[in-house]
């Protein structure tokens, strides 16, 4: 056998499968201008949409007068709420189990509210007739501040007037949406009552969006000759939007063609259904004619999902040891008008409960109030599984704070803290159940790399220095261990308006040895043309490079669920495989029917079955592939194809340790980020230079949340970051290099040992940033701030602790 | 709506002629005059840098440049810094390099790149972010970008070398 | 963002600029690279029926170095700033700043004029241009005249501009000493928390002659005569700096924005121009 090893490492090597970092597939029309986003859809005679939206938060409507924009050339209607009512599709319902105004209902609850829909020839046509729609406003008292909601007695959604009941349980008040609790808050009372430390913090994770380049869109074009919708559209969940349209226009689902294009990135932004979609399928219906809608940046920002707007407050209890022995969180959640949260059906606050984190604690609460105010609709997952960045950020900043309480360093705090190796599967407080981890050996990897210790002994020279008058700066290390919950999700218990999230996987393997493989899922950027061919490529033995990746027609591509939480892998991948696997199975069947043996007498390497003991004797899968379309096999179907559709068993929980060194100008506020060190485990490794680009991408993303990104209203409601002028995306400049690292833990569930890895770095890179200007201050008494940390608000920290006298 | 202008732009080293508003954006008289889709809107307010390409010798945002202004100019977009069968050394490395994952800001982003390494064919890193940051990138923390410019500057530089 | 419609004209020479001001009056605006202008029109903040593009009349180009005069055409770029030997030679503090201004696309399209005329108070260059005491010249249907960068200056896009004027060039005596042009801003792109433009010149090893201005810590730009006047005759010590900041905070009125509250522009201003005068001073 060792003459065939060199031999069978080339094979392997010449499939381009698991594990080595192939070039992307995708990049040849991206890097020429050939890519297909949403506005390059061009269909003949296609009209162009455009809103008039609300410049009041709060407002009655009490006309709207569309004569004089019906009158200019060009405009071919202008749709209200009055228009889709006969149709029913004035108010959509929201994936939280809330509904939501596509146009303006005789109210609108914020900013930038879509109030009417003009149809016109081009998009400079439509944008004149915005202008010229009269819409008379009876202004309301304006909330912006969940607490104030709660008290107050203006009633923001008059449609629930009275009613005491929603989908996730009582409703409290009239702007209150649902209470949610996991755990057992007696015991965490009873433990935090005796414990010997017990750390208290609130603390605000802001409001921010995920503002993918590309902004959202479609073009719905009825054709009422054959009946048939088809739906270009930014969509990260393309079979569920055609199940949605379905249901929400009439039109039977098999007649309607959603397709997502090429996607100009998503982060979460494009998992919603929002009233643009249904306003330019209407009109692609009144019109006859394809109808294209795509929101400018500002609309985008302003009315298009927000992420985070969590008000948290955490008790720790500990040893004076440091063993921690009890948590207690609760959330007064921001959802804005509508409750629009993309979050599985069953879990109004997403995955919230992942809150006590990579840590072993044996009693824990979280109790979470969703509010009404008068801002935009949303909460989606920016670049996280459902709530898991608020959820990660929230126990490490409690590390910290009960660090400082007790005056013991914080990697030492968290170490002692870890659920152990042998602990796995771990059955958390508030009922997860972790798959697989190792968190000593990645913690002490990564402090042994940044040399922890030295850090500690420079941070300490410098605040020695500093209040010698030596230097103005400071010097931050940020520390930050993350464990992931992705992957949604097993079908019993997670579901997005009731489509069960499992996902999909369909192959054809064409006769002379290449194939094509669809998948329910989409890429936003994430390169699964290129790596779900390397997951196949090693399953059935073909090169990757003979492998076509297709998702995003639900023509052709099986039901799924989509791309967002970190699931891809996890879930369409493992269907991959799955679906690889059956393939494989026949081909063992024809390849002992060509070999004359029994079907248990070969055995597959790497790209060929090969008799058992005689490995001179074998079918390369190409040569199975023929066969099983140009010969009569006995007991076989001809063609060679299989489905999979995988439910996964459970979620897959990713984990890393990050290190962020940092120096803080406490005269100008401005921080500069030294270093940055991220130790993820993503079990299995399909493509190492993807899972580092996804890493870079997810750094720079928390870095922005960390340090600046906000959506901030003033008390009128008014969106104060409305453009990238002050809504903060750092550019080339103000982003530095970052090391990365890795362990290997296998997701035991998982076909592959898979666990995904798209959302880990903003998942654990944002605290990892806060902690390190927090971390800065240490030594002066700060106990916690609240982000964003751009320049005025270090600079205020700094001030309150009297830095500037 | 204003009289239409008589437009033209060699774009690309072809000439059109069209019928279009002063106001008309290049970016748009592109995309949808001309079906020169590559260059993208991203912000619209000239912070993003999507839409970038080069008018008479210069980096502009597109979204922010009317077509009347244009008239008359000469302007290559990413369509016309490579073909299929000979892709500009740019674009391979951004390949090479993964510096791009979602496609959507890599034509600004390249024909910034094409421009930057004219204004200075040997950048250190430090002035190729410097020289890139009128583009944004949401995907790729910008490293992989900077890396595959730089390999690049160093390839056409230890090539220019030989050549000497 | 479309912008509304408007009408188009590209004069050759000045003298059609002026034709087409008194033509339109308030309905008319020129627009020089349009980075400004652009971004307002589509936004529907700015209206204008008839816009009138300045890319084609020669007599607002170039860069003219005569002597110690130095004369800067409205259309000159910054782009062109930043690489005319020349100029980076006579008046290294043009560039310095130009660099600190928007990103490499806007500085191909953004020009002196543009950033000067309209009195944004985000502006980089009129800052700048009231610290090197520059003279601007405008054109209108009597003629030209000169106003004075630091007299020009009246309110937040107000200025001594009459709607039928147009800004042909700025000039000043070429700096000597020591300079800087400090700034603090959020991002590339953004506009200055608190800018400074420094110039200082030495004479037996105390400051002769110092000129200082703040940017976007006022409505207008903020040339501080005071500030100034607290560095000469100095060595530029913690004392004479302290005292400079004072003077300046005297001048300035930031107002709160995204950017922060007025306590922390009103540090920072002082902070900032600390480090202008102290790279100013080392320079000189």
């Amino acid at each position: 056998m060792n003459d065939l090893t060199p031999d069978r490492e080339e094979r392997s090597a010449g499939l381009k499968g698991l594990g080595c970092s192939r070039k992307r597939v995708e990049d040849a029309r991206f890097t020429q201008g050939k890519g297909n986003y949403v506005d390059d859809v061009k269909l003949p005679g296609m009209l162009h949409g455009d809103f008039v939206r609300s410049p009041y938060a709060h407002a009655r409507v009490v006309s709207v007068n569309k004569d004089a924009a019906l009158a200019l050339d060009g405009v071919v209607a202008v749709l209200t709420a009055e228009d889709l009512a006969p149709l029913n599709l004035h108010w959509m319902p929201t994936l939280a189990g809330d509904k939501q105004m596509v146009l303006a209902d005789g109210k609108v609850l914020f900013q930038g509210q879509e109030v009417a829909f003009v149809v016109a020839r081009d998009r400079y046509v439509a944008a004149d007739a915005v202008e010229l729609v009269e819409v008379e406003y009876e202004e309301l008292p304006v909330i912006t501040d969940p607490f104030e909601s709660l008290k107050s007695d203006v009633v923001l959604r008059e449609d629930l007037a009275g009613q005491t009941e929603g989908p996730h349980g009582p409703r409290k008040h009239h702007n209150h949406i649902f209470t949610w609790e996991q755990g057992d808050e007696t015991a965490t009372n009873q433990v935090l009552d005796g414990a010997e430390v017990v750390a208290t913090e609130s603390m605000y994770y802001h409001r921010t969006h995920p503002c993918p380049l590309e902004t959202c869109g479609s073009v719905a074009s009825m054709d009422k000759v054959n009946g048939k919708l088809t739906l270009w559209g930014t969509f990260q969940a393309p079979h569920v939007v055609r199940t949605v349209a379905s249901l929400l226009s009439g039109i039977e689902e098999h007649n309607i063609r959603v397709i997502s294009p090429d996607i100009g990135g998503g982060f979460g932004n494009k998992v919603g259904v929002y009233p643009g979609y249904v306003c330019s399928i209407v009109a692609s219906i009144v019109t006859g004619q394809p109808v294209k809608w795509v929101e400018d940046r500002m609309e985008n920002l302003m009315s298009t999902a927000f992420a985070r707007d969590y008000w948290m407050t955490g008790k720790i209890a500990a040893t004076k040891e440091g063993k921690i022995t009890g948590l207690h969180c609760h959330v007064t959640a921001d959802h804005g008008g509508f409750d629009a949260c993309a979050d599985p059906t069953k879990f109004p606050a997403g995955f919230m409960n992942i809150c006590t984190g990579s840590y072993d604690i044996p009693v824990a609460y979280l109790g979470v109030d969703g509010v009404y105010t008068n801002k935009a609709p949303g909460g989606v997952s920016y670049r996280c599984s459902f709530r898991v960045t608020e959820a990660v950020y929230f126990i490490e900043r409690m590390i910290e704070v009960l660090a400082i309480e007790l005056n013991m360093d914080a990697a030492e705090l968290r170490r002692i803290n870890f659920i152990k190796k042998e602990q796995f599967p771990y059955q958390s407080a508030l009922g997860w159940e972790y798959d697989s981890g190792d968190y000593h050996t990645a913690w002490d990897k990564a402090l042994k790399t940044v040399d922890y210790e030295g850090l500690r002994k420079e941070q300490a020279d410098r605040v020695e220095a500093f209040k010698r008058g030596e230097t103005r700066k400071l010097m931050g290390v940020g520390l930050s261990f993350f464990t992931e919950i992705v992957g949604a999700g097993p079908v019993k218990n997670c579901d997005i308006l009731g489509m069960g999230m499992f996902d999909s996987c369909e192959i054809r393997i064409h006769p002379t040895g290449s194939a094509v493989a669809r998948l329910g899922t989409i890429s936003q950027g994430q390169g699964h043309a290129t790596t779900f061919a390397q997951i196949l490529a090693s399953e059935i033995g073909l090169s990757a490079d003979s492998i076509t990746i297709e998702e995003g027609d639900t023509d052709t591509a099986p039901y799924g669920l989509g791309t967002y939480g970190s699931r891809s892998t996890p879930v369409a991948g493992a269907a991959a495989a799955m679906a690889g696997r059956k393939i494989r199975a026949k081909a063992q069947m024809i390849a002992a029917y060509l070999l004359e043996v029994h079907d248990d007498d070969v055995e597959f390497d790497v790209d060929r079955f090969a008799v058992k003991g005689a490995p001179e004797r074998f079918k390369t899968m190409k040569d199975i592939a023929y066969a099983a379309y140009n010969q009569a096999i006995p007991g076989l179907e001809p063609g060679l194809e299989a489905v999979s559709y995988y439910d996964p068993p459970n979620m897959t929980y990713p984990f890393g340790a990050y290190v962020c060194v940092m120096d803080i100008d406490v005269d100008t506020g401005v921080p500069e980020i030294r270093r940055f060190y991220a130790l993820d485990d993503c079990g299995t490794r399909i493509n190492p230079m993807i899972i580092e680009g996804q890493v870079h991408g997810g750094l720079t993303e928390a870095l922005a949340v960390a340090l600046g990104q906000e959506i901030s209203y003033d008390k009128m409601g008014n969106v104060k970051t409305g453009t990238l002028m002050d809504f903060f995306l750092p550019t080339a400049w103000e982003v530095p290099n970052y090391e990365t690292d890795y362990t290997v833990t296998p997701s035991p569930h998982h076909p592959i040992g898979a666990k995904g890895v798209g959302e880990s770095p903003h998942v654990g890179g944002v605290p990892c940033f806060s902690n390190a200007v927090q971390d800065a201050f240490r030594a002066f008494g700060l106990r916690h701030t609240n982000m964003p940390h751009d320049h005025w608000r270090i600079w205020q920290t700094a001030n309150d602790l009297g830095l500037h006298e | 709506m204003s009289d239409k202008m008589h437009i033209k732009l060699n774009v690309n080293g072809e000439d059109h002629e069209f019928l279009a508003e002063p106001r008309d954006l290049l970016i748009y008289a592109l995309r949808e005059k001309l079906n020169i889709t590559g260059p993208h809107v991203g912000c619209d307010t000239s912070h993003c840098g999507a839409c970038t390409v080069t008018v008479d010798g210069k980096s502009v945002k597109s979204c922010t440049m009317f077509v009347a202004q244009a008239n008359g100019a000469e302007i290559t977009t990413i369509e016309g810094i490579g073909q299929p069968d000979a892709l500009h050394v740019l674009q391979e490395s951004f390949r090479e390099h993964h510096g791009l994952q979602c496609g959507f800001c890599t034509p600004g982003m390249i024909t910034r790149a094409t421009k930057l390494l004219e204004e200075n064919a040997n950048p250190t890193e430090e002035e190729v972010r410097f020289g890139m940051a009128g583009n944004i990138c949401r995907c790729t923390g910008y490293q992989n970008i900077v890396k595959s410019i730089l390999a690049v500057a160093s390839e056409l530089n230890s090539a220019k070398e030989a050549a000497q | 963002m479309i912008p509304a419609a408007f009408d188009y004209y590209r004069p050759k020479d000045v003298e059609g600029v002026i034709a087409l001001l008194q033509e339109h009056g308030d309905d008319a605006r020129v627009m020089a690279g349009g980075h400004s202008l652009i971004p307002m029109m589509k936004l529907r903040m700015a209206e204008v029926p008839h816009l009138i593009d300045l890319q084609d009349i020669a007599a607002l180009k170039g860069i003219a170095i005569d002597g110690d005069t130095i004369t800067i055409g409205a259309m000159v770029t910054q782009h062109e700033l930043i690489n005319h030997d020349g100029l980076s030679a006579a008046a290294p503090i043009l560039s310095e700043a130009a660099l600190q201004i928007a990103d490499p696309q806007v500085r191909y399209m953004g020009t002196v004029g543009g950033n000067i005329a309209n009195g944004d108070p985000g502006n980089d260059m009129p800052g700048l241009m009231q610290c090197l005491d520059a003279q601007i010249e405008l054109l209108g249907p009597e003629g030209t005249r000169k106003v004075a960068a630091r007299e020009y200056y009246e309110a937040a896009y107000m200025t001594d501009r009459e709607d039928d004027e147009v800004l042909i060039s700025v000039r000043f005596a070429a700096p000597t000493g020591g300079y800087s042009y400090e700034k603090q801003k959020r991002k590339i792109g953004d506009y200055a928390t608190a800018a400074a433009a420094v110039q200082i010149t030495k004479a037996e090893g105390k400051v002769a002659t110092a000129s200082i201005a703040m940017t976007n810590l006022s409505d207008v730009p903020v040339w501080s005569e005071d500030a100034g006047d607290a560095l000469v005759g100095t060595t530029c010590d913690t004392e004479a700096m302290k005292a400079a900041v004072a003077a300046m905070l005297g001048d300035i009125d930031p107002t709160e924005d995204n950017r922060g509250p007025v306590a922390f522009k009103r540090h920072v201003a002082g902070i900032i121009l600390t480090r202008a005068i102290t790279r100013a001073w080392d320079r000189a």
